[in-house]
């Protein structure tokens, strides 16, 4: 059976983690993209476009320089971050969460746009005229309807923020039990010599994760969409 | 008695408008051809449409002014607004669709009105439904609940009865006619079948290409057919 050692429970531990809370933090910041993305009509909107974007078509390791560059303790926003909320990225497990939602953005934004797109915003106009304020009528009217498309977006940022391996490793590096996630732990392994056995266990362990991740998004999704369909 | 005063100037979807006219209480029909202008007026009324010029007046509330740069937003108007095709949450049930407007504005729930008004338009068994299980006559009446519920100053209705076939028109006109007997808020009613205004009109405005041709009674009815 599969009986994992301390470190690799540690490696899955913070894995999960790591992607939870890139999700977690991703999230507004996707919903508030996707938004401006469907409905905003603004100069610079494609290089808004083209920059959430980036990190699908850049490679990861490009990725993760820029991320040290920028994050890093000497970094123009990693410092300004430290002297203000005293916030570390560099070679921490908060910079590999940094690094999966960075990585994770594009695909947590575009199915919230689409669903965004697809909404009837005549219903926002009724909305309005019984008299929901613009904020009211988006957190009740326009969130719950592109619910199925925030849910699919989740799934994605939070399988790609699980899997993340270049753009961690560039910008965090992998240290046991701070930034060593499963991908990173896997790949240590591999390159010790009876290190096989670990990995395999590992990669079991990553499939099952993908697999739950994958079953409960199917179970929310139809949740959401039965919801609206029927009773 | 509360007097909706309406004289604006719009340019829209190629349609020039330049409408003015008083509707009191009873039932006002905004009676004309499709694109004669009809939903632009309503919609410049309830304040999803800004008017290039002119004025809009409920009773003593000045809603849009150009020369005074006025223009309430349409959720502080207080107008219900009944859509030709209903426009009904689907996320939502009946009963959260008709409370939705209550909920909003964060009146305390009035469980006696809630009740009058879901047994006058005779949907008081389908509050637990989705939208999506209702038939098309059985949406339009939820969806002017969810306008009175709201208890507005005045009341559009732009083509309600449009999208349903004639045994669920004839369903609907009995419901209007008592809610205009029995309700003391005005309406507007657009609508381009004689027949329909006929019914329930107090006051015609007929519209054609924007402009208000005629004004009066339903003796200006006499030639539509």
């Amino acid at each position: 059976m599969l009986e994992l050692s301390p470190a690799e429970w540690t490696a899955v531990a913070l894995s999960l983690r790591i992607a939870l809370v890139a999700t977690a933090w991703a999230l507004p910041f996707g919903i508030a993209i996707g938004w401006l993305l469907a409905r905003g009509r603004f100069w610079g909107k494609t290089v808004l476009d083209g920059l959430v974007h980036l990190p699908l078509v850049l490679p990861p390791v490009v990725t993760g320089y820029l991320l040290l560059i920028w994050f890093g303790r000497k970094g123009a926003i990693g410092a300004f971050l430290y002297d203000h909320f005293g916030v570390v990225f560099a070679f921490r497990w908060t910079g590999a969460a940094l690094a999966s939602g960075v990585m994770g953005f594009p695909l947590l934004v575009r199915p919230i746009r689409l669903a965004l797109e697809a909404i009837d915003r005549r219903l926002e106009d009724a909305a309005a005229t019984l008299g929901a304020n613009p904020a009211l009528a988006f957190f009740t009217v326009t969130l719950p309807l592109a619910l199925p498309g925030i849910v699919a977006g989740l799934l994605l940022c939070f399988a790609r923020a699980l899997g993340e391996f270049g753009a961690t490793i560039t910008f965090v590096s992998n240290i046991p039990g701070e930034t060593q996630t499963i991908s990173a732990a896997i790949y240590t392994f591999l390159q010790i010599p009876d290190g096989d056995a670990a990995a395999g266990r590992l990669v079991v362990v990553a499939i099952a994760l993908s697999l739950a991740a994958l079953i409960i998004a199917e179970w929310l999704g139809r949740h959401a969409s039965a919801r609206f369909h029927g009773e | 008695m509360t007097v909706l005063s309406v004289e604006i100037e719009k340019q829209f979807g190629g349609l020039n408008i330049a409408a003015r006219f008083q509707a009191a209480g009873g039932v006002t029909a905004l009676f004309g051809p499709s694109g004669a202008g009809k939903t632009s007026l309503v919609n410049m009324i309830a304040g999803l449409l800004r008017p290039d010029r002119g004025f809009i007046t409920l009773g003593d509330t000045i809603l849009f002014d150009a020369t005074k740069t006025i223009n309430v937003a349409p959720h502080r108007r207080q107008i219900g607004y009944v859509f030709q095709e209903g426009r009904l949450f689907p996320h939502l049930s009946v009963r959260q669709n008709l409370d939705y407007g209550r909920r909003m504005s964060g009146r305390p729930r009035d469980p006696t009105d809630f009740e009058r008004i879901a047994s006058l338009l005779g949907i008081a068994h389908l509050l637990q439904r989705r939208p999506r299980m209702l038939s098309g006559g059985e949406r339009q009446r939820v969806a002017i609940g969810r306008a009175l519920l709201m208890q507005p100053r005045l009341l559009l209705l732009d083509e309600p009865l449009a999208s349903l076939d004639a045994g669920h028109k004839g369903e609907i006109l009995p419901y209007l006619v008592r809610l205009r007997d029995e309700a003391a808020i005005p309406m507007v009613y657009v609508s381009h079948i004689a027949a329909e205004v006929r019914q329930i009109a107090t006051t015609v405005v007929r519209l054609d290409e924007g402009r208000v041709v005629a004004a009066g009674g339903l003796e200006l009815l006499a030639d539509a057919g």
